[in-house]
């Protein structure tokens, strides 16, 4: 092996993949088989972070970056000047094998720019894959692109090696994808997914009725959105991802902010600041949908399309919503206490088990680990004391923000101007 | 006050909650026995482990708390930490009279221990993630660590279920142990370790070729996969203190 040439490529086609939000390595369940190398049945791991604070878990790179689209979001598109390269499947393969080895890894994510056409691309992707599991017997995590307009056939081979498919829908519009990348249509990419949908649940009803039928792509599917791009309302992205759990059974939906890459006037200009908080309100909501049962409409409507920067999505439903509480914590089901700002998923799973052996207080509730900052105002427990003061959702909002210490506050000042003097493309 | 004495092992501990079960002592407070900050008026006993004794204990706790009572007291044993023996007693003798429940989050001691397990829980996680192999010359997959708490006996099942097929080694500096899967069965084993293992400089002399290369893409990878405009070192820091960084390839200066 020429480590000095792989290390080039590598740098090229990694800097070029880092893009793609995805890192997850869990929800598969393929064990190691034959005293092999490698096994995706536990939980994911995080092997290290780089200096934005983001996981290392797979092996992200692009097979190449020669690309013949000209999308203007992307580094890669045609017409961008930078270095390209390309690997050879055998070069994948090895890097993997021996990254995995050192544990260093989880697995491999392989995406890859389009070259001559999607299915001679499809192609080489499936053909990584393969050699993997079939020559090196590796059972380590596999999350492969699926690239758009990509034959049937090569889906469903893809599906049988790899352990998450996904394609990026990039643009939460269908008029935005139009601007910015003319040559895409939304079909194209919903094609491949609605192909692996149909496998996956094809090939999980005939599991149950023969063991040996093999598993299709076990952890799902995912996509990615990228936000600000486009002048994109927060309800539209939402009820996008909503339309996609729904519809396509997403395992996951990513939010990237986007990184201004061109000088292109379509998009904002180069140095405009990342959009991380929005980002992550996006991930509260979509936590929302995911985990707590909420419906995307309760938290985005036409009088209210964007996500409240300053509070999370929860405390704010819980504003509009006060008619709702105070809940009883010794008394109300899951699925109310799920919906008590400062109150997680795994602290009600506590409450309810702790409530089983007495009537829980304050006491009780700070030691379970809730945010009493914001819960005290929305609950009542076994204790006479708690708040009675009738007051407006307004004053309540700033009482809150008042006790509580955001890693955010900083940013609130300029993300917000930011927003507010970002006119909306007209399109 | 009475103090037990034992020998910092798990079964040694069992072996103490056996004799508090025949002695009854009014008070009592168990201590592993490197500790001497003990009062002259305490009466002061060495238990010895008894592995017979160790096993009805651990039987009777399974029966009456069942698996996740059991996993729970190991893993906030192997913490390690002052006083764990003694919050752990205090639980089992509620656990044995009143069968007070490990999900009984209003009990005092409950909250105590899941606290400790939860980070027993996270050290194990972070072992898992962040052991770094490197080829040795005779073909072994070699590590150093030095975890906070006590956690090669959690993670030894996820590296021979992972890394069937290679031989391995993980190492841990400061307990002086290790854990060697020699592609059948893990054994602990005390090695006598060079003390330049970890010096760069030295590598050479212990680690292939291939190795540094190998070592050398991987920090490259690290570095190109980073993007520079989301820069966030708090969140960095958090996800990757700084007593860990020794250990990674990626984070040591190349």
């Amino acid at each position: 092996m020429n480590f000095d040439r792989i290390k080039e490529k590598l740098n090229i086609l990694a800097d070029a993949a880092k893009y793609d939000v995805s890192c997850s390595s869990s929800g598969s369940k393929r064990a190691n088989k034959n005293k092999g190398l490698g096994d995706s049945s536990g939980m994911g791991i995080c092997h290290s972070y780089t200096e934005d604070g983001r996981c290392v878990s797979l092996l992200k790179i692009l097979l190449t970056n020669h690309c013949i689209f000209d999308c203007a979001y992307c580094v890669t598109r045609k017409s961008n000047d930078i270095k390209r390269a390309a690997f050879k499947v055998q070069e994948v393969v090895d890097l993997t094998i021996n990254f995995y080895r050192r544990n260093y890894i989880e697995g491999l994510f392989l995406s890859s720019g389009i070259f001559k056409s999607p299915d001679y691309t499809m192609e080489r992707l499936v053909a990584v894959a393969k050699k993997l599991r079939e020559e090196e017997n590796f059972n380590g995590y596999i999350h492969l692109k699926s690239i758009p307009g990509a034959s049937d056939e090569l889906m469903r081979e893809a599906g049988l090696y790899a352990d998450r498919l996904s394609v990026n829908i990039e643009i939460p519009t269908v008029s935005g994808l139009k601007l910015l990348a003319p040559d895409k249509k939304r079909e194209d990419f919903i094609k491949p997914m609605l192909k692996v949908k149909n496998e996956i649940i094809q090939y999980k009803s005939e599991k149950k009725i023969i063991k040996s039928t093999p598993v299709y792509a076990p952890a799902g599917q995912s996509t990615q959105m990228i936000i600000g791009a486009t002048g994109e309302t927060d309800a539209q992205i939402m009820y996008t991802s909503a339309h996609f759990y729904k519809n396509f059974h997403m395992k996951r939906v990513y939010y990237s902010g986007y990184i201004p890459i061109s000088y292109d006037d379509r998009l904002p200009s180069i140095g405009t600041e990342v959009p991380m908080l929005r980002e992550n309100r996006l991930y509260q909501a979509d936590w929302l949908l995911r985990f707590y049962g909420f419906d995307v409409k309760e938290l985005l409507t036409k009088e209210h399309p964007n996500l409240d920067a300053d509070i999370d999505p929860k405390l704010s439903w819980a504003l509009r919503n006060l008619d709702k509480f105070p809940v009883n914590i010794n008394k109300a089901s899951k699925h109310v206490l799920a919906r008590i700002p400062g109150v997680g998923m795994r602290s009600v799973h506590k409450i309810i088990h702790a409530r089983k052996y007495r009537n829980l207080n304050w006491e009780h509730l700070k030691n379970i680990g809730i945010a009493m900052n914001r819960a005290k105002y929305f609950i009542t427990c076994d204790s006479k004391d708690f708040e009675t003061k009738d007051r407006t959702p307004g004053q309540l909002k700033s009482l809150i923000m008042q006790e509580s210490a955001s890693k955010f506050r900083k940013a609130y000042s300029n993300q917000l101007n930011l927003f507010d003097t970002q006119t909306p493309l007209v399109i | 006050m009475a103090i037990y004495r034992y020998d910092s092992t798990f079964e040694g501990f069992l072996s103490c909650v056996f004799e508090y079960y025949e002695q009854k002592p009014a008070s009592l407070s168990i201590v592993p026995n490197h500790h001497n900050a003990l009062s002259i008026f305490d009466t002061k006993e060495t238990i010895i482990t008894d592995p017979i004794k160790a096993e009805r204990v651990w039987k009777g706790l399974k029966q009456t708390g069942g698996a996740k009572t059991t996993t729970a007291i190991y893993r906030a044993f192997l913490s390690e930490k002052e006083g764990i023996e003694n919050t752990l007693l205090s639980y089992i003798i509620k656990l044995f009279k009143h069968q007070t429940s490990i999900e009984d989050y209003t009990d005092f001691d409950v909250v105590q221990i899941r606290k400790t397990v939860k980070m027993v829980g996270r050290e194990k996680h972070r072992m898992d993630a962040f052991v770094r192999f490197r080829e040795t010359k005779d073909g072994i997959y070699f590590a150093t660590v030095a975890p906070d708490f006590n956690v090669l006996p959690l993670i030894s099942t996820h590296f021979k279920k992972r890394y069937a097929d290679q031989k391995w080694l993980i190492y841990d500096l400061n307990r002086k142990y290790g854990i060697y899967y020699d592609l059948y069965t893990v054994e602990t084993i005390e090695l006598a370790l060079a003390s330049d293992i970890n010096t760069p400089s030295k590598a050479t002399i212990y680690f292939t070729e291939e190795e540094l290369q190998y070592e050398a893409l991987w920090q490259n990878y690290f570095k190109s996969t980073n993007i520079a405009s989301r820069k966030n070192m708090r969140l960095h820091l958090q996800h990757v203190p700084k007593r860990y960084w020794k250990y990674l390839s990626e984070k040591r200066p190349s």
